[in-house]
């Protein structure tokens, strides 16, 4: 039985990689399950130089879910390299570092920093809901997507994965705009803008007025980008949002992403990425299925 | 010692005072669980997913006591639990008091509000010259007999209905107590109050802090308090209540 999947060329040894921003660098979750059970880690979002991100309170549960504004707050590309990346490599699994910037300088200048680096591929967070400038201010216009893009493909060693995000119009056009500015993968769904009010303080339930939806209460909305995406491009798609278990998780697959990445699941149950992984496996064996890929946007 | 998640079984469950429950739990985490550390609990209804937070009150073999306050949707369903239902815990977390700090030293164990439970385990695994003085609302008074058996009690209570009428500063003052270092645990003007009296004497001072968390082993980034140095991990000024706390020396951290 085949569970590896080929992204831009770089082989995972099974479609389930962690969500960035979930999973830190894997240190925390390396105490509960294998990181080399996992086809990536994809890390939390890393800029140029530090980030102290947002106020307290960041987030708030939400009925099956939760909103949250942590801010990408990051230890900034120097100590990432010098710590993150040497710990990530002790495992046998792929490294994908999510990239975060305010200018495309700054994305530039992350990218640049990497190239050298062992690391097998880079995301680009075009979709962060919670900062004001960078990340979704670049994710939410197909020019502007695609000019990033484009600038980060010129100075990437690695192939490059292009993070969109849910709050637009048409992720169809979106996924378009990257895959013309040369990204070799697209994830989706970053996180679904939302709001949440404290009715006995009277106040918003972040500090930051507005947080990003996540968990299974998005995931039927992520599930239909995911296909729309899957269906524009020629480019693999990576799924994610709201992928609690396997049967979650094949949603994904069926609509057409070639890999899926668990999230929030994370904070409910610190073993699901390892249980998701195992599970697509026993679906598999249980209608025979030889290799995964016959289920990749098996369902038209 | 390692964190897991695991389904604990309980032992036994009662309410202490109006919306403050005490429940035993049958876990093997009691005998790695240290005073101060606290259990990420799971609610079984899927539409609530983050785990909540509940710091130990109690160890004893084989046994975790949570004492806990009913705060929203998620820790009524605990209260519900009966003797013989299972649980889905995750721990033991964070970081707990020192004890070594308090070696041949006189200590102060400062509980407020809903802050008292954790310094129940903590005045009974202290050993030397300890003062245990708690800070209640009204006349609800939980955990008396169990201080009192560690060691000598003050009580204050906001509204003067039973100990010192006020805080639990007002109580130190009003007996005349004295110590050398101090340990805490309550709401955040409290913490913020003995952060100051402990620096104007020179006392060392412990505070557990809490915050609202995700993921609860420092991941996520979501429980953050603002430190005073850089701090190594964030490398900004921001330290994980969860992982590198909850209990931090008062003077690492700006409340």
């Amino acid at each position: 039985m085949n569970l590896s999947v080929d992204l831009a060329g770089v082989t995972l040894k099974n479609p389930v990689m962690t969500a960035s921003g979930t999973f830190g660098s894997g240190q925390e979750y390396s105490e509960f399950v294998d990181l080399s059970r996992l086809g990536a880690v994809v890390t939390k979002g890393v800029a140029n130089v530090p980030w102290p991100g947002n106020p307290v309170p960041r987030i708030a549960e939400t009925y099956g879910g939760m909103i949250n504004a942590i801010g990408l707050q990051n230890p900034g590309i120097d100590v990432f390299i010098k710590r993150d990346i040497p710990f990530l490599r002790q495992y046998d699994t792929r490294i994908i570092v999510n990239v975060c910037g305010k200018t495309t300088e700054d994305y530039v200048e992350v990218v640049e920093r990497l190239a050298d680096e062992p690391v097998d591929m880079l995301e680009i967070n075009i979709s962060c809901p919670n900062v004001k400038e960078g990340g979704i201010a670049f994710g939410q216009d197909t020019k502007a997507a695609e000019a990033i893009t484009r600038a980060v493909k010129e100075k990437a060693a690695q192939p490059v994965i292009m993070k969109l995000s849910p709050n637009v119009t048409d992720i169809g056009e979106m996924a378009k705009a990257v895959e013309a500015g040369g990204a070799d993968v697209i994830s989706l769904i970053n996180t679904i803008t939302g709001m949440k009010i404290d009715i006995h303080k009277r106040t918003f339930a972040v500090a930051n007025k507005t947080g990003g939806l996540s968990g299974p209460a998005v995931k039927p909305v992520a599930v239909r980008m995911v296909y729309q995406a899957a269906q524009a491009v020629k480019v693999p798609v990576i799924g994610m949002g709201g992928i609690l278990c396997a049967e979650d998780a094949l949603e994904f697959i069926l609509a057409g992403a070639s890999a899926v990445s668990v999230g929030t699941a994370n904070f409910h149950n610190p073993y699901a990425s390892v249980e998701v992984a195992d599970g697509i496996c026993a679906y598999m064996e249980r209608y025979g299925i030889e290799d995964i890929r016959e289920l990749i946007g098996a369902v038209r | 010692m390692a964190k897991r998640k695991e389904s604990a079984r309980v032992l036994s469950q009662e309410s202490l005072a109006p919306g403050i429950y005490s429940m035993w739990i049958e876990t093997d985490m009691a005998e790695e669980a240290g005073p101060g550390q606290f259990l990420s609990l799971y609610s079984k209804d899927g539409s609530r997913l983050l785990p909540r937070p509940i710091s130990i009150c109690e160890i004893s073999k084989g046994r975790i006591r949570l004492v806990y306050r009913i705060a929203g949707k998620g820790t009524e369903e605990f209260s519900a639990y009966k003797a013989g239902d299972s649980i889905p815990v995750l721990g033991p977390l964070g970081n707990g008091f020192p004890l070594e700090a308090a070696e041949n030293r006189r200590a102060f164990l400062i509980g407020g509000g809903i802050g008292v439970p954790p310094m129940l385990e903590l005045a009974k695994k202290l050993p030397g010259e300890k003062k245990l003085i708690m800070g209640y609302r009204d006349s609800h008074i939980f955990l008396k007999e169990e201080f009192e058996q560690a060691g000598p009690l003050y009580v204050a209570t906001e509204d003067g209905s039973f100990g010192t009428a006020g805080n639990v500063l007002d109580a130190i003052r009003e007996h005349g107590l004295s110590a050398d270092v101090l340990y805490a645990c309550g709401p955040a003007p409290m913490l913020r109050a003995l952060k100051d009296y402990a620096s104007e004497r020179g006392i060392e001072a412990w505070i557990s802090l809490e915050e609202r968390m995700a993921c609860g082993v420092g991941a996520c980034l979501a429980c953050i308090c603002r430190s005073k140095e850089v701090d190594s991990h964030s490398q900004v000024h921001n330290k994980r209540i969860c992982k590198d706390g909850p209990v931090f020396r008062a003077e690492e951290v700006e409340l």
